[in-house]
Order: structure tokens, then sequence, then C-alpha cells
């Protein structure tokens, strides 16, 4: 994958950087989009294997709150690709990438449910995996780990009930 | 149990040659008929053919499995007749974790199983919560359900869940009534407090108002879509 | 209650006779469709998921997933374990084949650290992944015989699969969930007994496999029932990001041992089993073959396996130092103190990384990102299951309701991987 060109192509907004043989473009949030449309189109990145996220926190030197990070594979070359973007809070919001890859469906909801980041034109953004009552979003770092009760909030049955 | 003959006189009633049946002289009784209480009677055809309802959410199911195909056999002890309908079981195994949103599906399936019913809390988790002391899990079911053996190990190996279905079965043995009666008296639940004191302490941080939540009454004894068509 | 049909698939064999493109549209404005909830707590789902499926008759319009039941916090716990601690959760995600997991983790922590793993090592750990790969194969294809009325299949295999237990049990303690990698190394070594084990298995598992075979592949109540059902097309396959068997037997010939060799999968002989036609019995055909494999893989390791420390050495130090060391020297202790107190160990850089092996299911991948301490301060698993199971709901339209189970067992869903 040429780099410059790319970069060309988005004017000049991209960054890369590569640690062991990970090779990683950080895009602003506006230009994910077209980043990803034209990997897709154009240089064959024709899978989305993971989309995930990340609460930057109480990360050391982090400055924008959440990281949303893309994993797209080009299956003919074997190339692989990490594209990552920054959103903040209020309302971090980001387009869904629903439309290039069906494998965004459950992957941004599932980045809805823990995080809390909504991505606009997805078909179908509910909660996946925490029950559709549960009212934080459980991977973000300052939500405790054992929770805040709502895993005990249910009504007790004795054997006089049952 | 007393289904053995008496020694010495058994064998010699059951030959073809005798026709008279074997009289005991002390009772006067025959030989075939025995005498104990229903209580017993009854207790010793539940014991020896419990009726498991596999509720196997994740890896002890997995050994569930496994105690119950080739090398361990669960059939020896009349217990592999694993019906996933809870109208035709009378011993619930909750083999895994249970989540919070799973905590809901298995109280259902508890009070839908018809009396008399035991429950088995296969594993570490479900015990106590296990490893996964986390925002998700129940920590023990029997904070919310009844339970009357716990297995522990993670998971539990075939042996172990087989050892716990035998002291089910003495269980079943020795307190087991026709009526049920055993249970009735059972009204507290014998589990710990379903919030403990941290996580309290944890919910008034979160500024979240959660108060535990009552059994809706279509669950709660003589709602006739329970218990009518068991 | 309009539903739309959504009919992914052109219509097969099978379904052409029921249901065309037009008649689908007709069922969708008609009010005689039935909602049936198929789950959580159902026999055929072998695991805690849960469907609502529209039914027109007895064929499927719509299917919804619905999961979360067993949603236990994985990765929550990721970020306060350590690289050594976590590898006991990681077990229990894909719990019918725990090995391939921790191989997957400690893959992608040693990558993060720069470890580089001794030849021993390598050859262990590519024998227990591939064990690993037969112990999944075996209870999906024995589950998905067992869902379709053969219920000796289903034996058959899980004797096998008590043997693999058992070889496990011999080379880590435990028979289950083994815990048994460590980073830059494994917990102990293996002896010639254990080679004896496993060659012994390796000798006598072809025969079993073949009379399974002979049981299944041609028998027509199960073709009848795989063939021809659950199509993917190669199209869909890639875009909806399917790999591992699931992808092969819809023609993505994508294997990361062949690709990204890892362990000692480069030095090894062996094929890829892949298909084109994408439906139940292009699964199964593909999960049986690549069980071959796994022996000839095995075969050929376990003669080559190479003499040596199993465990690495970092400054002139193993890893984890033996237990004589430990108990006998008070320089063993005081490394073996360093090396398991929380706080000291590893120089871990501030980087973040996405490394996967091909487990048995397919692409299992961690994403962790590191602040310098020593647990990662986020501890991402990318599930294939959960992949998979996204495809549920385009794959099912258009057939039957006892087609569920033959479609549900051939994507080997594994609740605690699909939810975490």
């Amino acid at each position: 994958m040429d780099f410059a060109a790319l970069n060309e192509h988005l004017g000049g907004v991209l960054k890369s950087e590569s640690f062991r043989d990970n090779t990683r473009l950080i895009v602003p949030a506006a230009q994910l989009d077209d980043l990803m449309s034209h990997l897709k189109h154009h240089l064959g990145f024709d899978m989305l294997s993971d989309v995930t996220c990340c609460d930057y926190l109480e990360y050391p030197g982090a400055t924008d709150r959440y990281g949303v990070i893309y994993v797209v594979v080009n299956t003919k070359t074997r190339e692989r690709l990490v594209v990552k973007t920054f959103v903040n809070d209020p309302s971090p919001t980001l387009p869904s990438m629903y439309r290039h890859w069906k494998t965004a469906d459950w992957t941004e909801r599932e980045v809805y449910d823990l995080f809390g980041i909504h991505f606009t034109g997805h078909p179908n953004l509910q909660r996946i995996l925490c029950p559709p009552e549960f009212e934080s979003h459980a991977l973000r770092k300052d939500y405790p780990l054992k929770g805040r009760g709502e895993r005990h909030n249910f009504p007790v049955i004795t054997r006089a009930e049952s | 149990m007393a289904i053995a003959q008496p020694p010495g006189s058994g064998g010699a009633s059951a030959t073809p040659g005798s026709s008279a049946p074997f009289v005991n002289p002390q009772k006067g009784l025959p030989d075939n008929v025995f005498l104990t209480t229903l209580n017993a009677a009854s207790s010793w055809a539940r014991k020896n053919s419990l009726w498991p309802m596999p509720f196997a959410t994740a890896c002890c199911g997995i050994e569930l499995m496994a105690t119950a195909s080739s090398r361990h056999d669960l059939a020896r002890f009349g217990a592999e007749v694993m019906r996933f309908s809870p109208r035709q079981c009378d011993l619930m195994i909750v083999a895994g974790r249970v989540a919070m949103k799973m905590m809901p599906v298995l109280q259902r399936i508890w009070l839908q199983m018809p009396e008399p019913k035991w429950c088995i809390s296969m594993g570490a988790c479900a015990c106590t919560g296990g490893v996964f002391d986390t925002y998700a899990v129940v920590q023990g079911i029997d904070r919310f359900i009844p339970v009357d053996l716990y297995v522990p190990g993670c998971p539990p190996r075939p042996e172990q869940l087989i050892a716990g279905i035998m002291q089910i079965q003495d269980l079943v043995q020795k307190t087991g009534t026709m009526q049920g009666t055993e249970f009735q008296y059972r009204t507290r639940p014998t589990g710990p407090a379903p919030f403990d004191a941290d996580e309290i302490i944890r919910i008034r941080e979160g500024q979240m108002q959660l108060t535990p939540l009552e059994l809706p009454a279509s669950l709660k004894r003589g709602n006739p879509a329970l218990e009518g068509s068991a | 209650m309009p539903v739309v049909a959504s009919s992914l698939h052109p219509a097969t064999s099978r379904n052409a006779a029921g249901g065309s493109a037009s008649s689908h549209a007709e069922a969708a404005n008609s009010e005689y469709l039935w909602t049936l909830n198929f789950g959580p707590q159902h026999p055929a789902t072998h695991t805690t998921l849960r469907l609502v499926l529209t039914l027109d008759g007895e064929k499927v319009v719509k299917a919804e997933p619905d999961i979360g039941y067993l949603h236990s916090g994985f990765e929550k716990l990721g970020e306060s374990l350590d690289f050594n601690q976590y590898v006991t959760i990681v077990d229990r995600m894909n719990y019918i084949s725990p090995l391939a997991n921790e191989i997957a983790w400690h893959h992608t922590v040693e990558k993060l650290l720069g470890i580089e793993i001794t030849p021993r090592c390598t050859y262990l750990r590519t024998i227990l992944a591939e064990l690993m790969r037969l112990h999944d194969h075996l209870l999906c294809v024995g589950a998905v015989a067992l869902d379709l009325g053969a219920f000796t299949a289903f034996l058959y295999f899980f004797q096998q699969r008590e043997l693999i237990y058992d070889i496990v049990e011999y080379a880590s303690g435990q028979r289950f969930h083994t815990s048994y990698t460590r980073v830059g190394g494994v917990l102990f070594d293996v002896n010639n007994l254990w080679a004896d084990k496993v060659r012994s298995f390796a000798k006598n598992f072809p025969k079993i496999h073949s009379e399974v075979d002979r049981l299944l592949t041609k028998n027509r109540i199960f073709v009848d029932r795989v063939k021809g059902v659950g199509v993917l097309s190669r199209e869909d396959a890639i875009n909806m990001g399917c790999t591992g068997p699931i992808a092969r037997a819809s023609g993505v010939v994508r294997d990361l041992r062949k690709d990204e060799p890892y362990l000692a999968y480069a030095d090894l002989d062996f094929k890829i089993a892949a298909s084109k036609n994408g439906d139940c019995y292009a699964r199964y055909l593909v999960r049986m073959q690549e069980m071959l494999e796994s022996i000839k893989i095995i075969n050929q390791a376990i003669e080559n396996i190479p003499a040596g420390p199993v465990n690495v050495e970092l400054e002139g130090k193993s890893v984890l130092p033996s237990k004589p060391a430990v108990y006998r020297s008070i320089e063993g202790l005081i490394h073996h103190f360093e090396m398991i107190m929380p706080n000291r160990g590893f120089k871990v850089p501030v980087e973040e990384l996405y490394a996967c092996t091909e487990s048995p299911n397919g692409e299992l991948g961690f994403y962790i990102v590191a602040d310098g301490e020593p647990r990662a301060y986020r501890a991402r698993c990318r599930p294939p299951s959960f992949i998979h199971f996204a495809t549920f709901q385009h794959l099912m339209p258009g057939y039957m309701l006892s087609d569920v189970p033959a479609i549900l067992g051939s994507l080997n869903i594994i609740a605690a991987e699909l939810d975490r």
C-alpha cells in the first residue's frame, strides 16, 4: 500500500505509525468515511476484520478520550491495516461502516453498548451484550469493574414461592 | 433398600418347584410383600429416576455433556434422562455462570419445574461467581433461588458431579416426603444477602436508585398459568 | 405487523419449490406469520443464545438473534489482571478448545513485549494448538450429528475428546481449563511418556475418524439435512468478515497458518481444506478434512520436537525459574518473587498491537493497548464466534425451521466467546 499517494488523496491529514508488524493509520473522524471507502473500493481491503474501541481516560499522555479502531484486511495480498480515529465527549459520533462491510453491524453495536459511541447510518443501533435496561457503558474507565449493583437487582425466590 | 429377599429363605421360595408362596411365620405375610412407609417408598422411586434439567450456560455444560457421554455414563445412576423442558424435570443442574441477563430466565425456569424439585449448583461460577467478579455476573445463584447442593470446581470433573448426584440421591432418600412437606418450612432465603456491603457503597456513589425487585404476580404461587399445565 | 423478508441468497434447489422472491414479498404483507422464540435455554443451541424467528408455516422468514445471555465482562477483567493471570480468563472464552485461546493470547503478549520463544516451546505449542483444533472440530461435528439424529457419531467423537483431555491433563495437571502457557514459555515441560501418549493417539485417531466418516458422509439422512442448507457465498463470507473453516467452506482460501506463519507452521507440511459450495455440508467436510491435516501436523511435530529449555531466557534468567531453583537457592527465590509480584516483571512498551492466530473457529485476535504497566490497559478480543453469528440473520431466511439446528451447529457458536 502506498501511504504517500493515499495521504495525498485525503489532503494530507493521515498519520502513519508502525509497531512490530502492525501498520496504523490515524485519521481525523471527519475523513474516516473517505478513507475507509477508498480502502474498500480502490485499494482492495475487502474484509473488515474487527471494530473496537479504547477509552484513553487514564492513558499517559492521551489527548482524546475514545479511540475507535478498525482492522481491515486485503484478502488477496494478505495485507492487514489498523485504522484509528479519535472522538470525544459529549456525544461521541462516527459514521457507520455498515454500508461498506456487513461485519460492522454487530461490532459497532458492541462498541455502542460498551462505550456509548453513536454510529450514524447504522440500521439497528441497540445494545447487544448488556440488557436493554442497563444504563451505563461498561467498558468506560469511569465504570467500576464490579458494577453499581445491577448484577444483584433481582427478586429472591425461596422454597415458599416455588 | 429393602427389596432384597430375606437371606436363606428367599432363594428357596423362588424355585420353580415350590408352588405355595413363602410365608414369613413372624409377620404372616408372603415373601414378595414388604413393609415400609409411603415416604420412604416414594423417595426411593424418586431418587433412582432423577430427571435432570441441564441449565448449561458455559464451560461446566461441556463437563455435563462429558458426564452423560461415553466414559462416565450418568445412566448408571438413573439420571441420564436430560429433559430440556422444565415441566418434566425434578433436578435442576445449573452448570456455568449466570449473567444478569440470564438470571430472570433461570428464575422463570425454576418456577416452572413441578414439585418436588432439587437444585445442584455446579461449578465455582454458579456457586459464588468464581473468577468472574464483574459487573455482569451474579455472584452465586443461591442469592436468588434455593440451592440444595454445591459442586465446587472450575469446572468440576465428571466424577465430582457424579458424587454430587449421589449425594442428592441420599438427600432425597433421607429427607423426602410424599407431600413435599420438607420444603414447606424453608421460607427464608438460604444464600447471602442480595447486595454486598461494598456494592451498596458503589450504588450510592453512582447516585442510582436500585431497590430489590418484587417477584411479579404472574410468577407467584397460585398462578394457574404456572401450576395448571404441568 | 409487516415484516420485511430479506432473502439474501438466490433460492437453492431446496427452497425453490416452496418460495421464490415474489412469494416472500407476499408473505411479508400477510398477517399469518408466526413468531417463535428459540432459546435462551434450548438443547439445539448448545449454548446460551436466543433467536426470534418469524415463520411462514415452517419456513423462516426472518431470524433475529438476541445475544448477551452470557456476557461476563472478560475484557473489563483483562484490564485488572496481569499478562500471566489473564490466561485463566482467556481459557474460559472458547471453552471447547481452551489451549488455543491461551496460545493466541500469549502469542499477542509476546509480540508486544518482543519475546522470541524457544524452539522447543514453539513445537510444543504447535502440537497443543493442533490437538485443540481436533478437540473443537470433534465437538462441533459430533454436536451437529447429535442434533440431526446421529447419536453414535457423537459418542465416538466424545470418546476421542476424552483421550485428548488425558493428554492435556498429563502435560498441565488440569483436564479442562489448563492455564498452561506463560509469557515466554509454558508452565511445565513435557516428557517422553507424554510424547508416547500423543503418538498413540495420533496413530489410532484416523481409524475412528474413518468410522465416523462412513457413518455420516454418505448417510442419506444426514446429507439431506445439510446439503444445500445455509449457503454462504464467497462475496458474503468476505464482506461479513468470516474466517476459519466457515470462510474456507465458502471458497475463501485464507489460513493464517500459511499466510502469516507463526509458531512452527512454516516448517511443517500440511494442506488447507477448502470447498466452493458454502453450505453446511461443505463446512462439515472442511472440518473433517482439517482433522486429518491436524493429525499430519502432530505426527511431524512430535517427531521433530527439539530438545533444550522450554522457557525463554531474559537477561540470563528464564522467564519463570524452575521449581528446584526456587526452593533451593536464594537467587531463584528472588527471581521467582520478582516475576510473580504484580508490580515487577516485564518491561512493557507504551504501545498497542493487534495480533492473531488461526484458532479452530477462525481468526482469534487480540488487540492490546499497553500503558507500561504489566497488565493490559485494554484487552480486546476479536472473537470468531461473534463475527460468525452475525451472519446467521442473513443465512437463515428461506430455509425451514428444522434447518436451524443444522446451520447453528455448522457455524459452531460458543456463547462464552460470543458474549465474553
